[in-house]
């Protein structure tokens, strides 16, 4: 049973003992706590009811299959075509990236702040680096397009700036924040005694960080990183302006290319409630919950086997 | 252990320190650069005028007053909706719920809501809260809109700080006859105050940044006046930026850096509120 | 909430109460107008510089009326027509024959007033030695059959091309009239975008990557051309004259490339609306167009 059992098991215990006289008070409380935790759920459920009674129409026009491994996506033609292969594509290639540059740079810069860095340091970093969290996609996206593509297209000789490697750039300095802070949180909260028992053994800071904090945050610091990966899956605004918008299956990072919810941002304006168009849009944002889904079911697995390591 | 096999520890401790701080710099240095450009860029167009003033011709003239009050107000908003209700989820998963199943389902379901675009927020608000509810295009509907998209991120991030709170505390507290309620309250909450601020903070100041979610929910490019009431259209400076930036011809730049500019400066404002609470209320504990 | 979050929180709202107190609408106007009511006008992002402007003129000279400006797309605002959220739907495409169908069985019946054109020019770097292209050699661009500028008599360099996004009206326009040359003898109505077209969603992002790309080539509205790029004068057949973008190239009709902007109300407008759209489509109104680099309707035939 892991700790957070035990707690529950006492608490169970004891609230069962004092059941017949628990004041009106913590009844309602408790009740109130339900409802949040129920009202959360419910949103959840109204975004996924959403998606399905608006994306699902599609497929009387276009089969599953088409649609998921079709190339060619032309939404206002006569006839349409609805493949996002590509998009598809694109948004595991950015987000692979993007996370490949953010996890170890936030990891390390949150060991960095938690376990090394004097607290004076620490304290006035950690809110510099909320405020990356609070600069808007648009301005990311401006920032993107004024310095970083300019000068992705002269490092790699490009035709053009505009491509998935600008894109995933700026998004993991927009997963970062989000990355940093929850591992923060995490490797801070680990107890005392384990490092002092890595200590005692001899082991070196770097080691003690390396070898007991970091393992026993984990289930933390992953907490952080699918936060960081649902945010650059997510990203809309930054992506669109930065990644190129180019409809073909890209093979490269420098290629230009449309992720899932680019298409989806580059249609919507345009699409009526109810038309073709529209219903295709939902239906790649439906793939998009979907995706997300099973990089969360993957990740919640890789979890369960790290917490049976190390439990809480 | 000989003095060689302690120093070649000692010297990759060293290496791994140097690539740790690092680290830290590439995390740290871009805000600072950010800013200092938008200021470069933007600073110019900030005055008296600019920040009390209508907007005229399009965007290029006059000022973004009413931008500025409907940013403030949908931050407000999301707070007000977003906050109480994500911590008590929170609660209530990491506290109440019992480790089956579902609640398993729930977490996942949680994480990945966090990953759904703005763009399909902003479709649900137009679908639930626009016209299911009747709210109509407003602040109201908006602002339910934003706060729907920062829960999920409230919800892990109080869920992530509580969690963190040593299962001692809890076990001590139970154990001296506290009932469960008031165990959360004045032992568990305390200590995860800061994380579950920290959490509610970073959500909502990406939420004042956000503009699909507004844009089909009640944003304005141009209103006569403020808004008079909750179910009011309303302006906002993320839309505002957008379409200058995006869609009005002859638009001095300058302009549309000085809308970022002072995007930033608001949200900026609510990041250094919470750092402030946050830093006050950990040296407590 | 700690004592400090409340301390910081009520002098806020004071603020925001005091700024509320202090700021009423536009001062009114000298005359007295008896024009009162609220017009929404949704749609199109293309056309909300254009509809903020005449508000506000409008609004100036009738203080009892207010008018609220909305983008985000002529879709949106279609469909908050059908809806009955909006008085007027402002489009940069017309509503295609489905879309009015749809609107009828709702109720609503789309009437349409012609209200703007919008000049498409085609921009390519001003370092680019290519001058003139015919509608056939863009449309070969844009389908990727031709793909580096020494086809054309430029540089030898690949050609960047690149397009708005569907969320622009002109998007389908400049396919149907260039890319599938409509109205030409080679038109095919099968024709598509390349795959390698890049879409942009602003004309803004796509003029500044050609002002820095020597080998980029986009299109867009006469208001957004500027120094930065050049305007390449568009012949229709390889044997017609080249002509530069203009308003009056558009005017008189010899610039091949130019789009209606379009105000939809739910039948015949009346009231304010009409006085609003009479405005619009006033020498004044029209002259506010051409302020924002359009081209006027008054003085086209």
């Amino acid at each position: 049973m892991t700790p957070h059992d035990t707690a529950t098991t006492v608490a169970r215990a004891s609230s069962r003992g004092l059941e017949p006289r628990l004041r009106l008070g913590e009844r309602i409380i408790q009740g109130c706590i339900f409802l949040a935790g129920v009202l959360g759920i419910v949103v959840l459920l109204g975004i996924i009811f959403i998606l399905l009674k608006e994306g699902v129409p599609i497929f009387a026009h276009v089969s599953p299959w088409e649609f998921l491994f079709g190339t060619h996506w032309y939404p206002v033609s006569d006839p349409p075509a609805f493949g996002i292969a590509p998009f598809i594509v694109s948004t595991l290639m950015i987000t692979l990236i993007s996370t490949a540059l953010a996890v170890p740079i936030g990891v390390a810069c949150a060991a960095y702040l938690s376990e090394i860095a004097p607290r004076k340091v620490a304290e006035t970093a950690k809110p510099i680096i909320e405020i990356l969290a609070g600069i808007p996609s648009v301005v990311m996206g401006f920032i993107g397009l004024a310095l970083l593509s300019p000068l992705v297209r002269s490092t790699f000789n490009l035709n053009t700036g505009l491509c998935g490697l600008t894109a995933a750039i700026m998004l993991s300095l927009m997963s970062l924040p989000i990355i940093v802070s929850v591992s923060e949180d995490a490797l801070h909260a680990v107890p005392g005694e384990f490092k002092e028992a890595s200590y005692a053994l001899g082991a070196t800071k770097w080691e003690t960080i390396w070898h007991v904090c970091v393992p026993a945050a984990l289930s933390g610091i992953a907490a952080a990183i699918m936060l960081g990966v649902g945010r650059a899956i997510g990203e809309t605004m930054t992506v669109l302006m930065v990644a190129g918008g180019a409809l073909a299956v890209p093979v490269s990072p420098t290629d230009p290319m449309t992720t899932m919810t680019a298409a989806i941002a580059s249609g919507i304006g345009n699409a009526v409630r109810g038309g073709l168009q529209y219903q295709a849009l939902f239906a790649v944002g439906l793939m998009l919950f979907v995706l997300t889904l099973a990089v969360n079911i993957i990740a919640d697995r890789v979890l369960e086997r790290q917490k049976r390591k190390f439990p809480r | 252990m000989t003095t060689a096999g302690f120093d070649s520890r000692r010297i990759s401790q060293r290496i791994a320190f140097t690539f740790l701080g690092l680290a830290t710099a590439i995390a740290v240095l871009p805000v600072l650069f950010i800013i200092v450009y938008t200021i470069i860029r933007g600073g110019g167009a900030i005055t008296w005028e600019f920040l009390t003033q209508f907007p005229s011709q399009a965007g290029r003239a006059g000022g973004i007053l009413p931008a500025i009050v409907g940013t403030f107000y949908l931050m407000l908003g999301t707070l007000l909706f977003a906050q109480p209700i994500g911590a008590l989820a929170g609660i209530y998963l990491t506290e109440y719920a019992p480790d089956n199943w579902l609640t398993r389902l729930i977490n996942l379901a949680i994480a990945n809501l966090a990953g759904v675009p703005s763009i399909v927020f902003g479709l649900f608000g137009l679908s639930v809260f626009v016209l299911a509810f009747d709210f109509g295009l407003s602040l109201l509907a908006a602002s339910l809109t934003l706060a729907a998209q920062a829960l999920a991120m409230v919800i892990t991030t109080s869920r992530e700080a509580i969690l963190a709170v040593p299962r001692e505390y809890r076990e001590g507290s139970l154990a001296i006859g506290v009932t469960k309620w008031q165990t959360v309250r004045h032992v568990v909450l305390p200590q995860a105050l800061p994380g579950i601020i920290t959490g509610a903070v970073l959500a909502i100041s990406r939420a004042a940044g956000e503009t699909a979610p507004i844009l089909v929910t009640g944003a304005a490019f141009l209103l006569p006046r403020l808004p008079q009431s909750p179910f009011d259209q309303f302006m906002a400076l993320p839309y505002h930026l957008y379409t200058v930036a995006a869609h009005v011809p002859n638009m001095p730049k300058e302009t549309v850096w000085g809308v970022a500019f002072v995007l930033l400066v608001v949200v900026l404002s609510f990041d250094v509120l919470a750092a402030a609470i946050r830093i006050k209320t950990r040296k407590r504990h | 909430m700690t004592k400090s979050l409340k301390e910081c929180l009520i002098p806020l709202m004071l603020a925001v109460a005091l700024m509320l107190s202090g700021c009423t609408s536009n001062s009114p106007a000298a005359d007295a107008s008896t024009l009162s009511g609220s017009i929404k006008i949704i749609g199109s992002n293309t056309v909300t510089p254009v509809s903020s402007v005449w508000a506000e003129n409008f609004m100036k000279a009738n203080p009892k009326v207010s008018i609220a400006v909305s983008g985000p797309g002529t879709g949106v605002g279609i469909a908050a027509l059908m809806d009955g959220t909006t008085d007027i739907c402002q489009a940069s495409r017309p509503m295609t024959a489905k879309e009015i169908e749809q609107a009828k069985a709702k109720g609503v019946n789309p009437y349409e007033i012609h209200v703007a054109s919008d000049a498409l020019a085609v921009v390519v770097n001003p370092a680019n030695p290519v001058s003139e292209l015919t509608i056939e050699q863009l449309s070969a661009i844009y389908t990727g059959k031709i793909t580096n500028w020494k086809e054309l008599g430029g540089a030898d360099a690949p050609i960047v091309a690149m397009a708005r996004d569907t969320n622009s009206g002109t998007h389908v326009f400049f396919k149907e009239h260039v890319v599938q040359m409509y109205g030409l003898p080679k038109a095919d109505k099968k024709l598509e975008y390349g795959d390698k077209v890049l879409f942009v969603p602003s004309t803004e992002i796509g003029v500044s990557e050609v002002a820095k790309n020597p080998n980029a080539i986009f299109y867009a509205g006469l208001g957004y051309v500027t120094k930065t790029v050049k305007a390449v004068a568009v012949k229709k057949t390889a044997t017609d004259a080249a002509v530069k973008p203009s308003v009056a190239t558009v005017v008189d009709g010899t610039y091949p490339v130019s789009r209606p902007l379009l105000y939809y109300t739910n039948g015949a407008p009346t009231g304010i609306i009409k006085a609003f759209i009479d405005y619009c489509l006033s020498e004044e109104g029209q002259e506010v167009v051409l302020e924002l680099g359009f081209v006027p309707v008054a003085k086209q035939k």
